[in-house]
């Protein structure tokens, strides 16, 4: 067993599809939105669109941190890493989000010290390594990545590392969930879940959804196989009118939530009252900030962070890709003035943004060798 | 392992959201262990990482790795019956596509 390789088997790929065309009444149309960005690109570059019937339409969700983040917060964390004695930390993913005066890759190319980490711990160690610095990590990212972030400041609170603080852009999943299934003209019919997600908050969390807003949710795996049998999965259950929460990932994602990335979220953070999103606009209790007991950690209380709030570009229709309401290409500067070497939006920047997995893979260049063939 | 902004000519894709199987080689302190990803040796956090069945991770076990943490340990047990259900359906497929083919009014 290698968790990988297994799931990518052509033949008992074509053995899904047969299965999920078989599965779908003749008239029937479902729309389904994959939460996560991380799906997004597992369906592009594996071209799984090419095994689905045309009754089985996928959607792409609000499910990628670098893409909700709205540009005022970039612009944020461009005027903290300008600030005297700063280096900005971040994940290589922000790098490249524009802002409205540029992105973290301009501010780094004018002198400020910015710096691309693979992990919180590794920014509160350039802490530990360089005092004289004011070491602030821009975090961001879902239930996934927030614990992370959580034992790093548990970390600098314990071993009293003053010159480190966290610029807190945790986000929850459920309440963007919500926000695009009350939006009036809603046309989603189930959600593939998103598995890290739920490997810390368990499948439990959708319960919501299938209670309250009758959408099917099946948590998933990310290699082809997996998201082929969330497919089979949501379909049979919309097909005999069952709406429950269905857990492909069992190999990864218990019914609970995993109890000490809980207990350990639950001690540093506190819920925010109200949290802008890109494409959502205000999403109420939404995003998470340290608690007060851990002010000497938050960014936002160590520096009189401006707070900015800045209108997307006008030519760009990122909020409607995050939406589902549309394609990346139906976007009227997709591929045009909008590219991953010149991004106008956060969809195009990450490579779970739904424009820059369709970008690279639309052309099925790479997607008919990802998968192992017997 | 922290770098140094790349340069803005080139695209470096990541994925901050992944989650990659690794498999757990040594424990080093009760909130770390030595992981192989690939043929790599990196040392992951395991802090936030349940105790399954009121025993803690130990060399040979697979876990999740994010951002340097252990999220969950990988259940070679599930992931074999996600396996075989996909099999059987390979199978009862296969058989199917063969009766269609031996079948006299297929295509015809």
């Amino acid at each position: 067993m290698r968790f990988v390789d297994e799931f990518r088997d052509s033949a008992k790929a074509r053995a899904l599809a047969g299965a999920i065309a078989a599965t779908c009444p003749p008239q029937s149309h479902y729309k389904l939105m994959e939460v996560c960005g991380g799906h997004t690109h597992t369906i592009y570059r594996h071209g799984i669109e090419r095994y689905l019937p045309a009754n089985v339409e996928l959607i792409h969700g609000p499910g990628c941190p670098v893409c909700v983040i709205p540009m005022g917060r970039v612009d944020d964390a461009v005027w903290l890493s300008k600030q005297e004695d700063v280096t900005l930390t971040c994940f290589g993913d922000l790098m490249r989000v524009p802002g409205r005066n540029g992105s973290l890759l301009d501010a780094s190319a004018a002198g400020a010290d910015v710096r691309v980490v693979y992990s919180p711990l590794d920014a509160l160690r350039i802490a530990e390594r360089e005092p004289g610095r004011r070491v602030v990590f821009f975090a961001i990212g879902f239930e996934t990545t927030t614990p992370s972030s959580a034992v790093t400041i548990l970390q600098a609170h314990q071993r009293g590392v003053r010159n480190f603080s966290v610029f807190c852009n945790h986000v929850t999943i459920i309440p963007p969930l919500r926000a695009v299934l009350d939006a009036p003209d809603v046309g989603i019919d189930g959600f593939i879940g998103p598995g890290h997600v739920s490997a810390v908050t368990g499948c439990e969390v959708y319960l919501p959804l299938a209670h309250e807003y009758h959408r099917p949710v099946v948590v998933s795996g990310f290699e082809p196989l997996d998201v082929l049998q969330s497919v089979l999965m949501l379909v049979r259950q919309l097909a005999s009118g069952r709406c429950e929460v269905e857990n492909q990932y069992s190999r990864a994602v218990t019914w609970t939530a995993n109890a000490r990335a809980r207990a350990v979220v639950e001690e540093v953070f506190e819920l925010r009252p109200v949290f802008e999103w890109r494409g959502l606009g205000e999403v109420p209790w939404s995003a998470l900030r340290p608690r007060a007991k851990y002010a000497a950690h938050d960014a936002e209380a160590a520096f009189a962070v401006p707070g900015t709030r800045s209108r997307d570009p006008r030519a760009c229709q990122c909020g409607e890709v995050l939406r589902g309401k549309l394609k990346p290409y139906q976007c009227r500067v997709f591929a045009k003035a909008c590219t991953p070497e010149h991004p106008i939006g956060t969809c195009m920047v990450s490579a779970e943004g739904a424009c820059a997995a369709y970008y690279n893979f639309s052309a099925d260049r790479k997607a008919a060798t990802s998968w192992q063939t017997a | 392992m922290a770098l140094r902004a790349p340069a803005a000519t080139t695209v470096r894709w990541s994925m901050m959201c992944l989650g990659i199987p690794a498999l757990v080689v040594e424990i080093e302190t009760p909130t770390t262990c030595w992981v192989d990803v690939g043929g790599a040796r990196r040392k992951v956090n395991t802090s936030v990482l349940d105790d399954a069945a009121g025993r803690r991770v130990a060399p040979g076990d697979w876990v999740l790795v994010h951002v340097g943490f252990a999220l969950a340990r990988l259940d070679p047990d599930e992931a074999r019956s996600t396996l075989d259900m996909l099999e059987s359906m390979e199978a009862v497929y296969t058989t199917e596509l063969d009766a269609l083919a031996g079948s006299e009014s297929a295509g015809g």
